[in-house]
């Protein structure tokens, strides 16, 4: 289990990204965090991956505090950042160093089966599009076999389309080892389709806003009214956060709202 | 959208006609450059040949030939290029050290960034040719004082270069060697020298150019052997042939040691982005 506790991030600057947020999540859960820009999700992963110290507060994996990058804890930024000087299956090597180079090879071939770019192993990274290089990124991530994932706004920079191929592509992968994924979305949509749990974060100082829990079982259907239901209290609760108006029940949301920036 | 279209198509349109002559241009671009000088050349042979111009202060190319023929018979020429390429090979190695070193704690650490740095930049606002009355007081006027001299000329361009690759390391790829819990050693290893290789080449290159540039200054200051002793001793005697078979000499050297450089780095340079390669061409 992951647990953060009362976990407070000031930057030297004097911004207040995170105040005493607490949460605790399963071995294996999928949560969400949502939340307007600038509440702190980004500073509150990034303490959690150990990149950065909490000013206060303490992040745990199994009673074990995490205050430097830890090997059970893998993350996927926003852009794929592979290393343009390493082929794709070196990449996704990258942390595998310490195995022996036969047993490295079979986990890389087995990863880059898994994300279906068996064909690129030897490809550049320059010579991926940009939905390609994410699933490098996350395949670099997972071959380690981390306990939990975290994951900023993975798919942000990627069209519609690839975007839910790949959400539904990482729930695939997920489902092999079955990962803690903690993911940093503004797609309400994402939110819904992937997680067991959404937390909705308010800002300045970021903190733990709302939390809803999405009882539908998987594979999901994102056109089910159970799915809109959902995504249309995640929708209410993040205007809230935000002090907005609560959109009226009767006006349904167009297609066009789902995503929120 | 709509007024997106025509723009669409003007764009397009360039890119596919320069598609196909690019194809015959690999070959005749290299080619249309050699014919200028080649012409000029051909030109004034046949001036002098037919008669029109004596050729004394500017010889054609056949006396300019012969002269390298000659000086290559009587083993002079293998003397005073092999006592060149030791100045500015052991010039160079000299400077790419230092460089490459203090370039690299300057770059990594910040402290002695703001301790060095300032001095550095100093000194390299001095023309280096002024040390050189310094440098034959301290050192003599023989091998040392030259390959000093050398090294301090490829000193700066090496020491620039490595120090600005390794501040514009991007933040992101050393966070994902953080990430993957790089030591320090395999953190420099596998991330930050592959980063700074491709600027680190190019400083290198530009601080080979600067060891040719600072042998003949070095060569002409008073030496008994070398292409620039070449170069001095055909204004002293009057033998311009000479003096353009030393240049000629000079040019073929420093091409051919840029280009063992470029052909040595380029395995490590295969994953650079098509950019810089359509640059060079
Ligand atoms: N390195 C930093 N130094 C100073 N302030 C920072 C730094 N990084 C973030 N902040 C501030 O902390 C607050 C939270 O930033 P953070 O990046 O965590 O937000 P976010 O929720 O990820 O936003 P977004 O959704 O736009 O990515 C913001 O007000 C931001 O300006
Ligand atoms: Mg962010």
């Amino acid at each position: 289990m992951l647990a953060l506790d009362r976990v407070s991030k000031t930057y030297p600057n004097g911004v207040q990204a995170l105040a005493r947020f607490s949460a605790e999540i399963r071995q294996g859960e999928i949560l969400a965090i949502i939340g307007g820009s600038g509440c702190g999700k980004s500073t509150l992963l990034r303490a959690i991956a150990g990149l950065d110290r909490a000013s206060s507060g303490t992040v745990t994996l199994d009673d074990e505090a995490i205050a430097a990058p830890h090997a059970k804890i893998g993350i996927i930024f926003q852009e794929p950042r592979l290393l343009p000087w390493l082929s794709v299956a070196d990449n996704i090597g990258f942390g595998l160093a310490d195995l022996p180079a036969a047993e490295r090879r079979a986990k890389v071939a087995r990863a880059l089966e898994r994300v279906g770019l068996a064909d690129k192993a030897q490809a550049w990274p320059r010579e991926l599009s940009g939905g390609q290089a994410q699933r490098v990124a996350i395949a670099r991530a997972l071959v380690p076999q981390p306990e939990v994932l975290l994951l900023d706004e993975p798919f942000s920079a990627l069209d519609a389309f690839t975007r839910r191929d790949l959400q539904d592509h990482l729930l695939d992968l997920w489902a092999d080892t079955r990962p803690t994924l903690i993911l940093v979305t503004h797609d309400v949509d994402e939110a819904v389709v992937l997680a067991d749990r959404v937390l909705v974060m308010r800002p300045r100082p970021g903190r733990l806003f709302d939390q809803i829990e999405i009882n539908l079982g998987r594979p999901r259907d994102r056109n089910s009214p159970l799915f809109e239901n959902f995504k249309r209290s995640v929708l209410t609760s993040l205007d809230r956060s935000l002090d907005r108006n609560v959109p009226d029940r009767d006006a349904t949301q167009g297609p066009g709202q789902a995503m929120w920036w | 959208m709509i007024s997106d279209a025509p723009v669409l198509q003007q764009t397009s349109e360039p890119a596919d006609s320069t598609a196909a002559p690019s194809r015959l241009s690999r070959y005749a671009r290299p080619l249309l450059g050699v014919l200028l000088p080649l012409i000029l050349a051909l030109g004034w042979e046949i001036v002098v040949w037919s008669g029109w111009s004596n050729g004394r202060l500017v010889p054609p190319p056949s006396r300019v030939f012969a002269t390298i023929a000659d000086l290559a018979r009587s083993g002079e020429l293998v003397r005073h290029i092999a006592a060149t390429l030791w100045r500015v090979g052991l010039g160079f190695a000299f400077g790419v050290v230092a460089g490459t070193l203090l370039g690299a704690i300057s770059g990594y650490w910040s402290l002695a960034r703001r301790l060095l740095d300032p001095t550095v930049q100093a000194l390299r606002a001095i023309p280096s040719l002024a040390w050189v009355p310094l440098f034959i007081l301290w050192l003599g006027i023989f091998e040392t004082s030259k390959i000093v001299l050398i090294a301090v000329g490829v000193f700066f361009p090496v020491y620039l270069g490595v120090m600005g690759a390794i501040l514009i390391v991007d933040r992101k790829i050393v966070e994902v060697g953080r990430t993957f819990r790089l030591s320090g050693p395999a953190m420099i290893r596998r991330i930050l020298l592959p980063a700074v290789l491709p600027a680190y080449v190019v400083s290198l290159r530009v601080g080979l150019g600067l060891g040719w540039m600072f042998v003949v200054a070095a060569e002409l200051i008073g030496a008994s052997e070398g292409l620039g002793y070449l170069l001095l001793d055909g204004q002293q005697l009057g033998k311009p042939a000479q003096i353009l078979a030393a240049i000629v000499i000079f040019a073929i050297l420093g091409k051919l040691t840029d280009w063992l450089i470029e052909v040595g780095a380029a395995p490590f340079l295969r994953w650079q982005d098509a950019f810089g390669r359509a640059k060079e061409t």
